[in-house]
């Protein structure tokens, strides 16, 4: 019943939007003159068109009545004091745009609702849909239906999209297979370009005399405009179908390569068609701009990436706005190349690249998750936005149809897409160590998918130069239903029908790790052997400047020395940790630790297990000290909030004490039956404690109030191994009779029962700690987030794309 | 380097038996007589690797003195980059070959099982580049991976049963979500830009 209602509500929403969207531009600068339809005069009170339920109805303040007064000149009849007035005219526009948005998160509702039609037929497809019918609802209420700017596109809707991939780029593979994706998306496209724009021009000479004026140059404008590949179109299209990420990687990275392709093309052409004759010089220079877009897009990007990178090592005091920055600074990025006309979204690739690993590594956490999800939600918005918008532009927009133009171009797309893949994977596949199967072309080739780059580059074009511009939208339109319908829908049942190997869904774990990092040791040492300057000996080349110089300006504090394995090991702890808190709880321990417990692995050789007491006597006094300091602190800290510090979660709380029993455990049970020498009285933070440390996060631990009179010792997440390590050394004596610890132990909380009296009770609180040791220091200082790392994980959304 | 007359026949057979050209043999000899120093920090055990008894599979254990040329494209022949034209079973054969060399590397003691112990010896190699780390940390990854491959190795065996350590075909389970063979390999194909020391 619930979902019937779900399911009408698009619907209903569709209807009621209906009044309200004619007339409405979606300029940033429209006036107001040119709708007559919505401007209320203040003296027609009852003049109320139309009006849709969901006007607003304000109360105005009185100096806008003696405005308008004053404005008309003469003076009014008197009228009785207006206690309710409307003026919609002066939330027009950002109202509409809300609504828009609205609409595109409610068809994206709706379509998970109605999943049976959304596993046959791919988001896009749907949202191009909704969108003619919204501008079909539009035309035949009489008004006419907004087109998408090519501004609009260009500076609002394209740049979280491009952000957001730039940001997740897995770049371990995008960087191995740079070479291909290069050359798929520079030589790939020049040859669709040309290809497709020489036999139009063919094509227009012997088609008739519709078409006979139209030249050269106009031709090869518009093939360089419909051959590239749309980053946006793949994204929705290739999202849905889970293939493995190297052909994922090898579609979208070429996608998003060949913009400055597209952008060279473009002008050059745009350029050239004005000239009456095209010399050498014109042509050198247009191949030399070639490397100055593309080039000069990436220089811009890597320095904006830099600034950030460098920005993010001073934000500690103010965790609220990191964020921003790396918004900011991207899009910032994109703008600047957009001033000089270069490949805007090469800059903010390159700055997304190249500021990750630093920014990641100085943020906070919340900070880190926030990015994340307000790059996922934006691209999201933007993409559905696109697609109704392409919808709503079809229907709005003015048509020529040319049947031969049309269908001549489609064919020729398409024969040019899978002739140029087939020609350029026989070339790649000479150098490369993974052959392209022929099943990985065929995807390859099917996946070029058209998108709202070309229709918005095409709508660019002005008419006086170019007046079968109406000819080229309607063809580029065709191209753009038919790549997005026909192969969009097809293309998932081809790749299950080609047995296409699927993303393998496997965590990475912490052994993998390990042995791709000895992998790649071993091989550039091997490499070295050999003499050969391979792959990975620039490869260690650049990780070691990276650790030597760059890392230290970057990345503040004890962060830029901290390796890369010990991030990763913190992360996935810190993952397992909150699994283990989100599948229900304190107390329950996950199968993988109980199943083999740390006892089964016994080492060769058993050391002395007297050592072991002797040992911990030393730690105990230190630990003893370290809690005392910290017990002091913990009366000490305040409970704060205000605009500048981020309350504390309450799941924050539970998760240190999660992951702080984990490791209690495993430390525990390894000690005894290994019975390893040292109490790991310094042992690093896990990186919640750590985060939690850092300025902006005061977390207080109450007491537990009604404690039987042994002294209760809680913890302040800020120093939690001396606890543990108390707990240790507390379990030592008593495990030493052969038990390990049993679970129900832990479950009162991390409880101490000092052993003798004169460890530090209640009273003991308030008195200030002596001075604290070197290796306490060390523990209480902050070491925050896991490091940088791509993982696959992350270039897969969190919240998955299209889903 | 042209014709292959001039091919002496013990290269022809060293060629057929590693897999490498006429021309690659040639090249890693003239590299074999001047083995540069080794700058990594693992590089005792990659020079070990090369006088293993094991990867030369002249004996199960052991250490040879010195190695002769033909020993020395045996350990190269590990890193061969794989052909389009193998079959499923040579290519797995070829997997279990670059994998076995990985393990040889991994199990100091030859005793065919990579304890806890050589695990950790193997990450305090791997990291002794960097001073500032704990040696806790390892301790706990070191315990953390083991714990990964023995809880996937060892799902149906009781709690009481001991877990030695890591055997080959947990290696090999570890390993089986990536492949090794288009990873573990050196570009031989040009060896002009050979770097010479003197």
């Amino acid at each position: 019943m619930g979902a019937a209602a779900l399911r009408a509500l698009p619907w209903a929403l569709l209807l009621l939007l209906g009044p309200l969207l004619p007339g409405q531009r979606l300029q940033a600068d429209a006036t107001r003159v040119s709708e007559p339809t919505w401007e209320q005069p203040w003296g027609e009170p009852g003049g109320i068109t139309a009006a849709p339920l969901a006007t607003a109805q304000e109360v105005h303040p009185l100096n806008k009545q003696h405005h308008n007064h004053s404005a008309e000149g003469h003076p009014k009849p008197r009228k009785a004091f207006p206690v309710l007035g409307i003026d919609y005219s002066h939330v027009r526009i950002p109202f509409e745009i809300s609504l828009w948005i609205l609409l595109a998160c409610l068809m994206k509702m709706g379509f998970h609702v109605m999943s049976s039609v959304s596993k046959v037929v791919p988001e896009s497809c749907l949202l191009i849909v909704v969108g003619l019918l919204v501008g079909g609802l539009i035309k035949a209420v009489g008004e006419k239906p907004p087109i998408l700017k090519s501004d609009i596109f260009f500076l609002f809707l394209l740049p979280p999209i491009i952000l957001d991939a730039g940001y997740f780029l897995p770049l371990r593979q995008f960087t191995e297979n740079l070479g291909t994706i290069l050359i798929f998306a520079v030589v790939g496209t020049l040859w669709n370009a040309f290809f497709l724009g020489g036999l139009m021009y063919a094509v227009c000479q012997i088609g008739g005399s519709g078409l006979n004026h139209i030249g050269l140059l106009a031709n090869l404008l518009f093939g360089s405009i419909i051959s590239a590949v749309d980053p946006v179109a793949v994204l929705a299209v290739f999202e849905e179908i889970h293939i493995n990420e190297l052909l994922h990687i090898l579609v979208f990275g070429e996608s998003l390569l060949n913009d400055a392709v597209t952008v060279v093309l473009y002008h050059l052409f745009e350029e050239f068609a004005n000239f009456e004759q095209v010399t050498i010089i014109d042509m050198v220079l247009g191949f030399l701009s070639f490397f100055v877009v593309s080039l000069g897009g990436v220089f811009v990007g890597v320095i904006y990436g830099l600034i950030a990178a460098f920005t993010s090592r001073f934000t500690s005091n103010i965790r609220v706005i990191e964020p921003l920055f790396v918004f900011l600074y991207s899009y910032m990025a994109y703008l600047s190349a957009e001033i000089f006309h270069l490949s805007g979204i090469m800059a903010l690739i390159a700055s997304g690249v190249v500021m990750r690993p630093y920014v990641e590594a100085n943020i906070s956490h919340k900070s880190h998750t926030t990015i994340k999800y307000f790059l996922k939600m934006w691209s999201s918005v933007s993409e559905t936005l696109i697609f109704i918008f392409l919808g709503v532009s079809t229907v709005a927009g003015q048509h020529y149809w040319n049947w031969t133009f049309v269908i001549s171009t489609l064919l020729f797309c398409l024969i040019a897409r899978v002739l140029g893949v087939l020609v350029l994977t026989w070339f790649i596949n000479k150098f490369r160590i993974v052959k392209l199967t022929p099943k990985d072309q065929f995807i390859i080739a099917y996946g070029g998918l058209r998108g709202a780059i070309a229709f918005s580059l095409c709508y660019l074009l002005d008419y006086e130069h170019f007046n079968m511009r109406d000819m080229f939208l309607t063809a580029i339109i065709t191209v753009i239903f038919f790549t997005v319908f026909v192969q969009g829908m097809t293309i998932r049942p081809l790749v299950d029908l080609l047995a296409v190997k699927k993303k393998q869904e496997t965590k990475r774990s912490i052994n993998e790790e390990i042995h791709t990092q000895f992998l790649d040791h071993l091989l550039t040492g091997i490499e070295d052997i050999c003499g050969h300057y391979g792959h990975h000996h620039w490869k260690d080349k650049l990780n070691r400047f990276n650790k030597k110089y760059v890392k230290k300006c970057l990345i503040a504090g004890e962060r830029s020395k901290e390796p890369q394995l010990i991030a990763f090991y913190h992360k996935m702890e810190m993952k397992q940790a909150i699994e283990l808190v989100e599948s229900g709880g304190l107390g329950k321990i996950p199968s993988t630790i109980s199943a083999v417990s740390i006892q089964n692995i016994s080492p060769k050789t058993l050391p002395d297990s007297n050592a072991l007491s002797a040992l911990s006597k030393d730690k105990e006094d230190e630990i003893r000290k370290i809690l005392r300091s910290n017990l002091q602190k913990t009366r000490q800290r305040l409970r704060s909030y205000n605009r500048h510090t981020l309350v504390a979660d309450p799941y924050e709380d539970v998760w240190n004490q999660m992951l702080m029993k984990r490791q209690k455990m495993q430390q525990a049970e390894l000690q005894l039956q290994n019975a390893y020498l040292t109490v790991p009285a310094n042992r690093i933070d896990s990186p919640t404690m750590s985060r939690a440390r850092i300025g902006s996060d005061p977390l207080a631990y109450e007491p537990k109030p009604d404690s039987e009179n042994l002294p209760i010792i809680t913890i302040d997440p800020a120093s939690p191994q001396s606890p543990e390590s108390m707990d240790l050394s507390n379990e030592v004596p008593k495990g030493c009779g052969g038990l390990p610890p049993s679970p129900e132990e832990d479950e009162e909380g991390l409880v101490m029962r000092p052993k003798e009296p004169s460890s530090p009770g209640t009273d003991d609180v308030f008195t200030p700690g002596t001075s604290d040791s070197p290796s306490s220091q060390r523990m209480l200082r902050c070491l925050s987030d896991p490091g940088p790392r791509q993982e696959p994980e992350e270039g897969e959304p969190f919240i998955p794309k299209g889903q | 380097m042209g014709s292959a007359q001039s091919v002496p026949p013990e290269m022809r057979a060293l060629a057929e038996r590693t897999g490498f050209t006429s021309e690659q043999i040639e090249q890693l000899h003239r590299r074999f007589k001047q083995l540069s120093h080794n700058r990594k920090t693992i590089r005792a055990r990659i020079v070990h690797a090369f006088f293993d008894k094991r990867n030369l599979r002249k004996a199960p254990a052991g250490l040879a003195e010195e190695i002769n040329f033909e020993d020395f494209l045996t350990i190269m022949s590990y890193f061969r980059p794989i052909e389009m034209d193998m079959d499923e079973e040579r290519l797995e054969s070829f997997r279990k070959e670059k994998l076995k060399f990985l393990f040889h590397m991994y199990d100091a003691d030859y005793d065919g099982i990579i304890t806890l112990q050589e695990y950790k010896n193997v990450l305090d190699e791997l990291m002794s580049g960097n001073p500032h780390l704990e040696k806790e940390s390892l301790r706990a990854i070191a315990e953390g991976a083991m714990l990964e491959a023995a809880s996937a190795c060892m799902a149906r065996t009781g709690p009481d049963e001991v877990y030695e350590g890591i055997t080959f075909e947990d290696f090999l389970k570890v390993w089986k979500g990536i492949d090794i063979e288009t990873k573990m390999h050196v570009r031989f194909l040009t060896m002009e830009a050979i770097a010479h020391c003197y």
